[in-house]
C-alpha cells in the first residue's frame, strides 16, 4: 500500500504509564503538506500522542513509519534530526535573549567557537519575514506578544528544516486576531509544503484549518475526516461519545429575585478600569465579555482586593463591605475562581484534598482551634470529589498529575466549599474538555438555581449567551453595553460592542446615574 | 471500593514522603555497626542525638522557612549573638532571665529578617545574607570580641544534665521535632505554609495572608536559632561572636537531604529529622574511624550531594 500522499503512519500505538493507559493501540495516518488536527476531551491522550511524535516520551509498544521507513525516536534529537518538531504549549522561549538568540539557542552559526551574529541575524530575519512576522530578529523575545513568541518558535522550527511541525494547543492563549494571524503562518507553512499537527479545543478552529481532523477518546482511535467529511456535529459526537443536546443548561427559568443584592459602583484604577458600576440580582447569572484587554479581569481583581484600587464601593445585601485583601472579600462571602488556574489557583504539588480545603481549613469541621481533624478532613475532601465527579486515583494524588478539566472541577469545588454568597468565575473552562465544560455549565446552573449569585466572565460568547441571564460587554476598561433580553444575546452585536464599532446605548447611561 | 483502598493507599504515601531518606540511614548506620564497636554502645548513641541536637533545632526552623520558598542564612549568626545575650544576663543579677532574653533577641531577629522579606520585598537570600553579617557583627560587639564566661551557668543543666538516660539537649531537640511536626501536619497553619510555598499567588487569591505568613517563618527560625544559641552556651559555659560558624550549610543541608524541595512547599520536618541523624551519624563513625577532618568534609560533602540524587532518581523512577 505505497500511497503516494502518505507521509507518516501510525501504528498500534500505545502508552502505558503506571496504573494508566494513556494510549491504547492508536494508528493512524497523516499525509504529505496536510493541516492535522487531533482532537479529544483532555485526557483523551492528545499530548502523549504528540509527545511520542517528538521524541518527547517513548511508546510503549506501536510503530511509527514515516515515508515507508520504521522510525525509532529516543530522544528529541533524534525527532529532530528527521524533521519533526514539536512546539509546547509552555513556549520555550528565553525571555531575555534576543530573538535571532533564541532561534539558534543549540545551533549557533560560528567559526571556531567564535559566534557569527550577523549571519545569525539575518538568516532569523529572512525567516521571521517568510513568516510574515513584524517584528526585528534584534528584539528582546520578552517584549513580543505570545503569538510572537510562537513565530520565533516557527521560525526555530524551519531553522531545523522541519517537515513535520507539532503544536500541543497554539491557540490556547491567543486572542481571535492573533488567532487568526497564527492561522495565516500555518496556510504558509502548508504552501511550502509542511506538514503541521495540532490539537486545539476550539472546534471552531479547527474547521476553519485543517484538512484532517483524528478524534481520540479515552486513549483510543476514533477515528479521521478529510476535507468535505469534517462535520462539527461529527466531531463532537466522537469526542464525547454522544450527542450535544444540553450542552448549556436552561438557565431562563432560574428565578432571580428583583433587588440589587451584589452591587459595586465607582470601581476604578483610572489605568485599566474606570469608573465601573453595575449590580447583580440574588440567584443571577451576570454575564461579563469583551475583548482580550477590555479590563475585565482587572475590574474583578479590584473588586476582590488583589489590586490596588483609586475608586469604587462594594454592596452586598445592603451592606458596604470593606475589602483591603482577598481574605476580606472572601469572609464576607464571595468567591473568585480566577482565569489562570495554575498560577493563581491551584497548589500543584499539594494533593487534591489540601487543595480542595484549602479555603475552609480554619472553620468547623475541617478543623477546631485551628487544628486539623484529618479524618473529617478527608471526608470532605472525598465528598467534594463525588459530589462535583472529579477524576482521581485518590484524595492524596497531587493535583499535577490531574488532567485539565480534572484541575478545575478541584478549584471549583475549593470554592464552593466556603459557599460563597457571590461567586466570579474568570475563564471557567478555558482549556478544558467538551465534557468536564458541559459538567461546569450545569454546576453554575445549579448553583444559581440554590440562590447563589454568579458573575460569568467569558471571552467565549457562546458559553456567555448559553449561560447569562444578563450580559455586560466592556471595552477599554469600561462597561459599554447591558443586554438584558435573550433577544439581543446575539454575537454580532455583543462583538460590535466589544470592538468599538457600536457605541453605548441608553441602557448603559441608565447604569452610569444611578 | 475506592474508598477501602484509598486510606491505604494514601498511607503508604505519607509513610514514603516522610520516611523516604530513612533506608540510607539505616545503611549508615549499619556500615558503621559493623566496622566500629565503639560505635554500637548506648553511650555513643546518645553522643550522636547530643552532637546533632543542636543542629536538629536549628534545622526545624530551617525547615519551615524552605518549605515557604525562602532560606535563612542568618541561622548561625543568630546563635552566636543570642548565646552572647544569653552569657551576658547570666552575670546579672536577672540571671533567671537569660534564656527568655536570648530567645526573645532570637525572634526579634527574625522579625526584622521576616519583615524585609514580606512586607519590603527583598529577596530572602539577601535579607539573611545581611542579617547573617551585621548579627555576627552585633555578636562580637557585644562580647567586646572575647569570650565571656560563666562556670556558674544558671541554665548549664540544658547542656550537660540528663533526663533519666537521655541528655537534655537530645530532649529538646526532639520535643522541637515533634512540634514542629504536629504543627506542620495537623494545623491550619501548617497547611499554609506548604500552600504559601506551593503557589504564593494561589494563596493570595485563596485568602491567605501571604505576609504574615512569611512573617511568621522567619520569626520562628529566628527562634529556632536562639534556642540552638542556648544550647551551645549551656554545654561550653561561656560565649563569643564565633558560635555557630557554617551552622546555616549543616541545617540547610539536614533539611535538603531530608527531602525538603529548594523551590518550597515539599518537605517534612521528620525527613529533616533523618537528615540531621545521617550527618550525625557520618561525623560520630568517621571520627571513631580516625578520618581526619579533611576527608570528612569530602565525604560529608559527597553525601549531601548523592542523597539529593539518590531523592532525584527514587521520584523520577517512582513516577515511571
Amino acid at each position: 500500500m505505497a500511497d503516494e500522499r502518505v507521509l507518516l503512519q501510525i501504528k498500534g500505538v500505545s502508552k502505558q504509564y503506571p496504573g494508566v493507559r494513556a494510549l491504547k493501540d492508536v494508528s493512524f495516518t497523516i499525509n504529505r503538506g496536510e493541516v492535522h488536527a487531533v482532537v479529544g476531551e483532555n485526557g483523551a491522550g492528545k499530548t502523549t500522542l504528540m509527545k511520542i511524535l517528538s521524541g518527547v516520551e517513548t511508546m510503549t509498544t506501536g510503530e511509527l513509519i514515516l515515508d515507508d521507513t520504521p522510525i525509532r525516536l529516543s530522544g528529541i534529537k533524534d525527532a529532530i534530526d528527521l524533521g519533526i518538531n514539536l512546539i509546547s504549549q509552555e513556549l520555550n522561549i528565553a525571555l531575555d535573549m534576543m530573538v535571532y538568540e533564541n532561534i539558534f539557542i543549540g545551533s549557533e552559526i560560528s567559526s571556531n567557537g567564535v559566534l557569527n551574529r550577523r549571519e545569525m541575524r539575518d538568516f532569523a530575519q529572512r525567516l521571521l519575514d517568510s513568516l510574515g512576522a513584524t517584528f526585528d530578529a534584534e528584539t528582546y523575545a520578552g517584549d513580543l506578544s505570545i503569538a510572537e513568541q510562537q513565530q520565533v518558535e516557527i521560525a526555530r522550527a524551519l531553522r531545523y528544516d522541519s517537515r513535520i511541525l507539532i503544536m500541543d494547543e497554539p491557540t490556547a492563549s491567543l486572542s481571535e486576531r492573533e488567532t487568526e494571524k497564527l492561522f495565516d503562518v500555518i496556510r504558509g507553512l502548508r504552501v511550502r509544503g509542511i506538514t503541521v499537527i495540532f490539537i486545539s479545543h476550539r472546534l471552531k478552529e479547527v474547521l476553519e484549518i485543517a484538512d484532517a481532523v483524528t478524534v481520540l477518546r479515552d486513549g483510543t482511535y476514533v477515528g479521521t475526516m478529510r476535507g468535505d467529511e469534517i462535520q462539527e456535529q461529527q466531531i463532537v459526537r466522537w469526542m464525547i461519545g454522544r450527542e450535544r443536546e444540553d450542552y448549556y443548561p436552561d438557565t431562563s427559568t432560574i428565578y432571580s429575585e428583583t433587588e440589587d443584592y451584589f452591587v459595586v459602583r465607582q470601581m476604578g484604577d483610572n489605568e485599566e478600569v474606570f469608573d465601573v458600576s453595575f449590580s447583580v440580582k440574588k440567584g443571577e447569572i451576570l454575564g461579563i465579555t469583551g475583548l482580550v484587554g477590555a479590563g475585565r479581569t482587572e475590574l474583578i481583581n479590584l473588586v476582590f482586593g488583589i489590586l490596588p484600587r483609586q475608586s469604587g464601593e462594594v454592596y452586598l445585601e445592603g451592606k458596604r463591605l470593606i475589602i483591603n485583601e482577598p481574605v476580606d472579600a472572601i469572609r464576607q462571602g464571595i468567591g473568585y475562581v480566577p482565569e489562570n488556574r495554575r498560577d493563581y489557583g491551584l497548589f500543584l504539588e499539594l494533593s487534591c484534598a489540601h487543595n480542595i480545603v484549602m479555603n475552609v481549613a480554619d472553620r468547623e469541621p475541617v478543623s477546631r482551634h485551628r487544628i486539623l481533624n484529618l479524618r473529617k478532613l478527608d471526608e470532605v475532601a472525598w465528598n467534594a470529589v463525588r459530589a462535583r465527579n472529579i477524576q482521581t486515583p485518590d484524595i492524596d494524588r497531587e493535583v499535577m498529575y490531574l488532567s485539565g478539566g480534572n484541575q478545575q472541577k478541584v478549584l471549583l469545588a475549593r470554592w464552593l466549599e466556603a459557599r460563597p454568597k457571590v461567586l466570579i468565575l474568570d475563564e471557567p473552562t478555558r482549556g478544558i474538555d467538551v465534557g468536564a465544560k458541559s459538567e461546569i455549565y450545569q454546576l453554575i446552573a445549579d448553583l444559581a438555581a440554590q440562590g447563589v449569585t454568579i458573575i460569568l466572565i467569558s471571552s467565549e460568547l457562546p458559553e456567555v449567551i448559553g449561560l447569562a441571564q444578563r450580559i455586560l460587554v466592556m471595552r477599554e476598561g469600561r462597561i459599554v453595553a447591558e443586554l438584558t433580553q435573550r433577544e439581543q444575546f446575539d454575537q454580532e452585536l455583543i462583538l460590535a460592542y466589544a470592538s468599538g464599532i457600536k457605541t453605548p446605548d441608553y441602557s448603559f447611561e441608565y447604569m452610569e446615574g444611578r | 471500593m475506592a474508598v477501602s483502598e484509598a486510606p491505604r493507599k494514601a498511607w503508604i504515601k505519607r509513610v514514603t514522603r516522610n520516611f523516604g531518606i530513612l533506608p540510607i540511614l539505616l545503611i549508615f548506620f549499619a556500615v558503621f555497626w559493623i566496622l566500629t564497636p565503639n560505635f554500637r554502645s548506648f553511650n555513643n548513641m546518645m553522643n550522636i542525638f547530643r552532637a546533632t541536637s543542636i543542629n536538629l533545632v536549628i534545622a526545624t526552623g530551617m525547615t519551615m522557612v524552605i518549605l515557604t520558598g525562602g532560606i535563612d542564612l542568618s541561622v548561625g549568626a543568630i546563635a552566636a549573638l543570642t548565646a552572647v545575650v544569653a552569657l551576658k544576663v547570666s552575670l546579672t543579677s536577672t540571671y533567671f532571665l537569660a534564656v527568655p532574653a536570648a530567645l526573645l533577641t532570637g525572634m526579634v531577629a527574625g522579625l526584622i529578617n521576616g519583615t524585609l522579606v514580606a512586607y519590603v520585598g527583598l529577596p530572602p537570600f539577601i535579607a539573611t545574607l545581611g542579617a547573617m553579617t551585621y548579627l555576627r557583627g552585633a555578636a562580637f560587639l557585644l562580647c567586646n570580641g572575647v569570650s565571656i564566661i560563666n562556670s556558674n551557668l544558671s541554665f548549664a543543666w540544658i547542656g550537660n544534665d540528663y533526663l533519666g538516660p537521655f541528655p537534655w539537649l537530645m530532649v529538646i531537640a526532639l520535643v522541637v521535632v515533634v512540634i514542629a511536626s504536629w504543627v506542620l501536619r495537623k494545623t491550619v497553619y501548617g497547611m499554609r505554609v506548604y500552600a504559601v510555598g506551593g503557589n504564593l499567588q494561589a494563596a493570595r487569591y485563596t485568602g491567605i495572608k501571604v505576609k504574615n505568613m512569611l512573617l511568621s517563618v522567619y520569626v520562628i527560625s529566628g527562634f529556632c536559632s536562639a534556642l540552638g544559641g542556648v544550647m551551645i552556651a549551656s554545654r561550653l559555659y561561656s560565649a563569643n561572636g564565633l558560635i555557630g560558624e557554617g551552622y546555616e550549610l549543616d541545617a540547610i543541608a539536614a533539611a535538603i537531604i531530608g527531602g525538603t524541595s529548594f523551590a518550597g512547599g515539599k518537605g517534612t520536618i521528620i525527613g529533616t529529622l533523618f537528615g540531621g541523624l545521617i550527618m550525625g551519624i557520618l561525623n560520630n563513625g568517621l571520627t571513631i574511624l580516625g578520618v581526619s577532618y579533611y576527608s570528612q568534609q569530602v565525604v560529608r560533602g559527597i553525601v549531601i550531594i548523592a542523597a539529593v540524587t539518590i531523592d532525584i532518581l527514587r521520584n523520577t523512577l517512582w513516577k515511571k
